[in-house]
Formats: C-alpha cells, structure tokens, sequence
C-alpha cells in the first residue's frame, strides 16, 4: 500500500502491487538519469541473486520486483530491496554504463512511411530534413511494452513531433518505425496501431525461436540509418 | 473457444512478452493432479463448452473448471475425477452451465513445442499453442509421455470448483497507486457492486458501477509494470481488472491489486457476474497463498471407487459411485471408467 502524502512524495519509494510484487519508484516523471538509475538497479538485484525474486519488469522510472511470497515474505523482502537500492544509488556513477547500440536501416517514406509527407507538412519542414532530424540522433530504450519487442524511445526532436492518427490503422505492417507525440518506435510485429508511419525496417526485431528473442533491449539505443531499398 | 494453456510464459516480460496461461490457474493445477501431471503441464482451455474430442490412443483424463454436460462416448461422467479412456473414446463438453471455462488434462500433457518456456497460446501476439490461434475443428494435437502409474478414479480431496456464482466477493490488497485517488474513490471500490461487462475477455475484465473519483481528476501515470490482478482505472473512472493476457505494461494508475488466490474466480466470471470487494492486508494474502498451496498437493488426491468387489464374466471389477455427481465408475484391473447404470426394477 503507498503511503498517502502525494505532496511531497519523496523517492526512492517502494510500494505493493499484490501479494508477489513490489514496485521500486525512483522518481515519478520520465528522465534519463532516473531511467539510468533503473537499470543500474536491475543489476545490482541480478547480482545479488536473491532466491525469492522470478522476473524484474523495468520501466521508465521504476522496477516491478515479481517475487514468490512462499520463499520471502512481504517484510523479508521490502526490508532486503531497500538494502539494495541503497546500494545500488550509492554505486550509480562509479561505473559509467556505455549504452549499446542498435542500428536499424530504415526506408523511409514511400509504401513503406505513408505518413511521412503528411508529417513534413505538419512540421512545415521538407521530407529530407524530417529524414535527417529522425535519423541525426540515438534515442534511449526507456522500456520495451505494449507488444513483444516494441521498444519506448526516448529524445525525438520537438520539431518532428505529431499527434496520433485520428483513426488507427486495423493493422501495421511489422518493422513499421512510427511518431506519436514526442515518441519515436518501431513496431516488431504487424498489429494494429495509431502512430504516423513515416518508414520501415527490415530488420528482424523480434524472434521467438532466439533464446535472446528481442533485437532491441531496454537500456540499449537505437540509432535509425536511411538506406534506399529494403532488399540489401 | 479451445486453447492451450499452462501456467504462463515468464521471464521475458520484461521485453514485451506477456505472460498468459490458464485464467482459472485452480481448475489448471486440479485437471494436472488428478491426471499425474507436472504442475505445469499444458491443457485445453474450453472457453463456454462445445468441444468434442476424439483420443487415438488409450489415456487418462480429467475435466476442470466450468460446469456443463460431460460424457465419454455417451455416458455421463463427472467433473473433477479422472477417468481412464480407451483408443477411440469420444469426450464431449455440452456448453457451460455455470462459470466460463473448462480445462481438459491428459496424462502426459499436451506435447507442442514450448516457446520461450512455456506452451501457453497469447493471441494477441500470436505466440504459444498452436501456431498461436485458436484450436479448430480437425486439429490434431500430440500427448507426451505419461508417468507409468497414472491412476485414475481420483479426485482431489476438499475440491470446491471455481464456479463463480452471480455474486462474487474479491479480496484485494490496495496499491501500488491508490494515492492517487480520493478516499471517496476508495470508498466506491469498496463499497460498491460493480458489474462484470460483456466488453471483457482473457486480458482483463471491465467493470460497469460508480465512478471512481481521482485526486486530481487525472488517471494517467508515467507507464509502469502491472501484474495479474492489477485493477486500473483509465479516465472514465471504471475500474479494469487485468488477467493473463494483459499487456506488461500500462498508463493508468492502479488502485488495488487482486489477491492471487481470488484470481481463478475472475477467469469463471461472466457478463453480468457482480463483483464487490474488501480490502486485506499483504500479509493476510500471503497467508491464503501459503494455504492453497497445501490444498494442490497429491497427498490430497483419493479415489472415489467404492470397495465392491464382483465378478463378471470371470473377471474381478470394483464398482462404485462418484461422491461428488451422480456418475457411475467402473475400475477394472486399476483402470476407472465411466459406466452407464440402468434403474432395475424387479419383476412382478
């Protein structure tokens, strides 16, 4: 149960989400640095191997700890997670994590970005200059929701930012690399989806029968490379 | 609907993947106890009867779950008890008279290819099961290997299946976000009869009854984890609760969490079904875990053949009649089957 001073929440804070989760909050709002502290965390918890602890689910600025109450109870288990964030954030900064980076050829616009036109027009900018903002930086793998390997990318640039489409295609072609707001994703698989499309990629991004079945993996990068033809 | 289930795909949550597997997670671990099972093994998860199956090998089985009309080869059996079933025999599922789901085990287990551990269909992604969809008609599903001396005639001592009734109480643990809500908010989740909508399936249950009211009028957090039971509450103020199929991740804030072992009842509830909840502290929940996991052990297996020894045709059988439904039993040799009785009436 979180406690119930909102005003002056004050983080870390851990809180329950049933009788085998708790959930580590290190901030409330969507930062790098926060996001940074997640993983640095996930870490330190699948160093200390604890025994009770089946998956880690982290997300932008917090980690879901799924445990099995037959092992550790509640208290057990609050009072070792607190230990180790505490040592975790007291090791965050010794050692400088160098993201990896994932590169995904992308073509853009055409069959394969439908919205790409529409997109530079809302951005009053031209599709070449919308092509080299998207692609000009590496944008953070906050998390990886809502489908098998569909990562949340932080950083797209203001200027190329775009609302949803009014109405949501009843199915995306899988390697579509859409804008919705100020995020930027791929999607892995063909699904139904609301976001401009303004190009594909052929790459593979996620493949069950791998035993590393997601291309792109939270804390990792994404960096997006024009290339002509998706037959290379 | 027919899919394979087991317990659920973990461990690659954390890139998308969810976790799916059985809804009435209960009924799942009874059907594979009383069949010999793995705790994990895969079973057919019918979703409101209407299923006919034909076994080309000899097996042992059992149903689970919702209740409706159940034979092998006309004659009625009864849910909860494993049978033995000849090459051959047909199993039939009428639709369901109470509760929503039925699990069918086979000794053995369902033999498919596991992907990323576990057997469990998630349609949504078209992962698991068969080739990710649905069963339908003519599918020809393969059995692994049986453990040598599966008996059958058992049921599981103190089974009460997980039929949910037209009213249902939940108990819930609140949090991880219920600071997000007014304490007339809370009030409505507590105080309140919700009703189960038609707009529900294996990924969550959406419930129709008061609005629950936001500290700030806004429901949408930064997008975290949710886990099976997660009851979130998106901007119209009506609660969601979240089952199996429920994507990893979500935006709105979550008030309350379901009790693990109050789960199996929510995968039983249909349309219509009211649902009123109280609040339990973690440490009352974990407690109930710690007292089903005691219920679901074979030590709790019993067999339900009476001790009547005949002899028919030179050979010893054992009848006896199920204790808990009216079918008829029959072991041969160790074997339990079905049988069909006849009312004798003596003459004259």
């Amino acid at each position: 149960m979180a406690s119930s001073e909102t005003s002056s929440t004050t983080y870390p804070r851990l809180v329950t989400a049933g009788d085998s989760a708790i959930v580590i909050e290190l901030g409330s709002e969507i930062d790098p640095n926060v996001n940074n502290q997640i993983y640095s965390l996930v870490k330190t918890l699948e160093m200390a191997d604890i025994e009770a602890i089946r998956e880690l689910v982290p997300t932008y600025r917090s980690l879901l700890v799924n445990y099995d109450p037959l092992v550790s109870g509640f208290a057990e288990m609050n009072e070792r997670l607190m230990d180790l964030v505490d040592f975790s954030k007291d090791r965050a900064g010794t050692e400088p994590e160098q993201a990896r980076i994932v590169e995904l050829p992308v073509v853009y616009g055409g069959d394969d970005g439908p919205d790409l036109d529409s997109l530079a027009e809302h951005a009053s900018l031209s599709v070449q200059e919308v092509i080299d903002i998207h692609s000009g930086i590496d944008y953070r793998v906050y998390m990886i929701g809502f489908a098998p390997g569909f990562p949340y990318l932080g950083g797209l640039d203001k200027r190329i930012a775009m609302p949803r489409l009014k109405t949501p295609r009843v199915s995306v072609p899988a390697g579509s690399v859409g804008i919705a707001e100020s995020q930027t994703g791929v999607y892995p698989n063909a699904s139904p989806g609301g976001w401009q499309l303004i190009g594909r990629t052929p790459a593979k991004l996620f493949d069950v029968s791998s035993k590393s079945p997601s291309m792109i993996t939270p804390g990792s990068k994404v960096r997006f490379v024009p290339v002509k033809s998706r037959d290379r | 609907m027919t899919l394979v289930q087991d317990r659920g795909r973990f461990g690659f949550q954390q890139l998308g993947v969810s976790v799916s597997g059985a809804v009435d997670i209960d009924a799942l671990d009874t059907a594979n106890l009383l069949v010999g099972n793995d705790s994990n093994a895969a079973c057919l998860e019918v979703m409101l009867g209407g299923l006919e199956i034909e076994f080309s090998n000899a097996v042992v089985i059992a149903v689970t779950g919702a209740e409706s009309d159940l034979t092998i080869d006309d004659v009625p059996i009864s849910l909860g008890v494993s049978y033995f079933v000849h090459a051959g025999a047909r199993l039939e599922l009428g639709l369901v008279n109470n509760g929503l789901r039925a699990y069918i085990a086979v000794g053995g287990g369902i033999e498919i290819a596991p992907v990323l551990g576990s057997r469990s269909t998630h349609l949504a992604s078209g992962i698991g099961g068969v080739d990710g969809r649905a069963l339908i008609t003519g599918d020809v599903i393969y059995l692994g290997q049986s453990s040598d001396a599966v008996a059958s005639g058992l049921l599981l001592e103190d089974d009460s299946p997980t039929s949910s009734g037209s009213e249902i109480n939940v108990r819930i643990v609140l949090g991880p976000q219920d600071d997000e809500f007014s304490d007339s908010g809370i009030a409505s989740l507590l105080n309140s009869t919700y009703t189960v909508s038609d707009q529900s399936n294996r990924q969550g249950l959406r419930l129709d009854g008061p609005v629950i009211e936001s500290k700030s009028g806004r429901y949408d957090i930064v997008s975290d984890a949710v886990v099976n039971g997660s009851i979130q509450v998106p901007g119209d103020g009506k609660p969601i609760i979240l089952l199996a199929d429920r994507q990893t991740t979500g935006g709105y804030a979550k008030i309350a969490t379901v009790a693990t072992v109050d789960l199996p009842r929510l995968g039983q509830a249909g349309p219509g079904t009211k649902i009123t909840f109280s609040a339990i502290t973690i440490e009352e929940s974990q407690e109930l875990l710690a007292v089903r996991s005691e219920r679901f052990n074979p030590k709790n297996l019993v067999s339900i053949v009476e001790k009547i020894s005949l002899k028919v045709d030179g050979d010893d059988i054992v009848v006896g009649v199920a204790d808990n439904g009216s079918s008829a039993l029959a072991a041969v040799e160790g074997n339990t089957y079905p049988v069909s009785v006849e009312e004798y009436t003596p003459a004259g």
